[in-house]
């Protein structure tokens, strides 16, 4: 290697190494700054909490021991209606690209259900599901699956021509140009969905646990707004901020693991 | 020489709302076997709806075609490689044979060999996008032989490829089909592609495509595509070819 190729090294890595420290010192600084307001009581803390409350707070929790049944029970709704959202989506979409006149039938429903916003749902969803853990889910499952099948479906009709008129030559059948032409030409776009869906699942679980329920980050942030317990908002807000960080790790660590080209 | 396919009066009609147009009409050739044809015409003129309909991948409106053996198996190289990324070499060249459901020790290790022979050794576990553009045409021409094709048609194979590649990618697709004495049925825009290739030209008018003229190549077939290119005879054949295709502008 090269004195200058080394040089070039050195310099990309401190420039990754600098953004990244500044990243992690833009956080700090603004914990440091929330704290010392606080501190000096230059913001109103039953409004605006403080870090260290939050963190008695979070300690509070723990010893009372729902902490991780909260943290518990909205990631159990999330994975579960992460895992329908996806399924559900993807088959949808498989069966629009199978059959043409299914998927135009649909398409204008789609568009209308997209637009809609979900939310509006949730007092039927109460009515006819019950104030339960199923209307939590099956909002969390409106708001992923419909944009799940817009993307994947999209991603299945966009490929390449040529890619299945090779597959035509060799006379393949429906099934293997789906299996081995589709499905492959789309990890990536599967991927992006699945990355989307984590954030859709966990914005339609949080929407839903407003509403109604009696347990989760959703109703620790909602009770807390109605006792006016701003600290319990705040504490529901940040571990909501630490388990969706988590989520989408997971998934990004999946990706790097199955995504060798493209 | 036994005709290994016989068109008589192919046509075919695409139909749109806004009505209907006739790509192909009336036309009519026979191919020997381990004859090359090349089939050269205005861009848009049809050329490749020929080679859909003979493959099976489109349906005809109109004419016959007779092969010469039963349960023949047709090789489609097309324009662009389309290798599929997430394969390696290996796993392209197969690929058909997989889809045919004829992958079996032997015809596994007749496409290694067919690898070997055309120098992509060493090459046989990479992925498409660590070949350059001449090879990735080798790869895809080996796919297309891998089925053991009775009849090979090639697409504008070359057409996405520069120049001077191009010209190496002829000579060696032609040394490879020449060896393994394949019945070629080449569609090209380039003139002097098809006259330094094919033993016969066929010569389409703009669409819907008729023959307009055929031209039997009279070049020594030993020689490489590149060195046909030097010969006199070469100009003057794409002269009158030119001269074909320039009227129909």
């Amino acid at each position: 290697m090269s004195e200058e190729h080394k040089l070039y090294i050195k310099k990309v890595k401190r420039k990754k190494r600098s953004i990244l420290i500044t990243q992690i010192s833009i956080l700090f600084l603004f914990i440091i700054l929330w704290e010392l307001a606080s501190h000096f009581k230059l913001i109103n803390t039953f409004l605006t909490s403080s870090p260290s409350l939050v963190i008695k707070n979070i300690i509070f929790l723990y010893n009372d021991g729902t902490l991780f049944n909260h943290i518990f029970i909205t990631t159990y709704e999330t994975i579960i209606s992460f895992f329908l959202g996806t399924l559900i989506g993807l088959l949808i979409a498989s069966i629009m690209w199978w059959n043409d006149f299914i998927a135009k039938v649909i398409n204008p429903y789609l568009t209308v259900l997209n637009s809609l916003p979900k939310v509006a749902l949730g007092p039927i969803l109460i009515i006819w599901a019950g104030a339960n853990m199923n209307s939590i889910i099956i909002m969390a499952l409106l708001i992923s699956v419909i944009i799940t099948i817009i993307n994947a479906y999209h991603g299945f009709s966009s490929v390449d021509e040529n890619r299945i008129k090779l597959f035509k030559s060799f006379k393949a059948t429906k099934w293997q140009i789906f299996t081995h032409l589709i499905i492959p030409s789309n990890i990536n776009t599967i991927f992006n969905i699945l990355k989307i869906n984590v954030s859709m699942s966990l914005i339609g679980v949080i929407m839903g646990e407003l509403l109604v329920s009696k347990e989760g980050l959703g109703y620790l942030i909602m009770y807390g707004s109605q006792v006016f317990n701003l600290n319990l908002v705040m504490t529901g807000i940040i571990l909501l901020c630490l388990l969706s960080i988590i989520i989408y790790y997971i998934i990004v660590r999946i990706e790097k693991k199955f995504i060798k080209f493209f | 020489m036994k005709e290994l396919l016989k068109i008589n009066k192919l046509s075919k009609k695409y139909h749109t709302m806004k009505g209907e147009i006739e790509a192909v009409k009336d036309f009519s050739f026979a191919a020997g076997n381990s004859s090359f044809i090349a089939i050269v015409g205005p861009s848009g003129c049809g050329k490749s709806t020929i080679l859909s309909i003979l493959c099976g991948i489109e349906k005809k409106s109109g004419g016959k075609i007779y092969f010469g053996k039963k349960d023949i198996t047709i090789g489609y190289m097309l324009q662009n490689d389309t290798l599929l990324p997430w394969l390696s070499v290996l796993d392209n060249a197969l690929l058909g044979l997989k889809i045919q459901g004829n992958l079996t020790k032997e015809t596994k290790k007749r496409t290694i060999e067919l690898i070997k022979t055309y120098g992509l050794g060493d090459f046989i576990h990479c992925y498409p996008n660590e070949l350059s553009g001449g090879m990735r045409q080798r790869v895809a021409l080996i796919r297309t032989l891998a089925i053991d094709p009775d009849i090979l048609l090639l697409d504008e194979a070359f057409s996405s490829l520069d120049y001077q590649t191009r010209l190496e990618v002829s000579n060696d697709v032609y040394q490879i089909i020449k060896k393994e004495n394949k019945t070629t049925i080449m569609v090209t825009h380039d003139i002097g592609e098809a006259i330094s290739m094919a033993d016969t030209v066929i010569v389409l008018s703009k669409r819907p495509a008729q023959i307009k003229n055929v031209y039997n190549i009279e070049l020594n077939e030993d020689e490489l595509p590149s060195s046909k290119r030097t010969h006199k005879d070469f100009n003057r054949y794409y002269k009158m070819i030119w001269e074909d295709l320039d009227i129909n502008v």
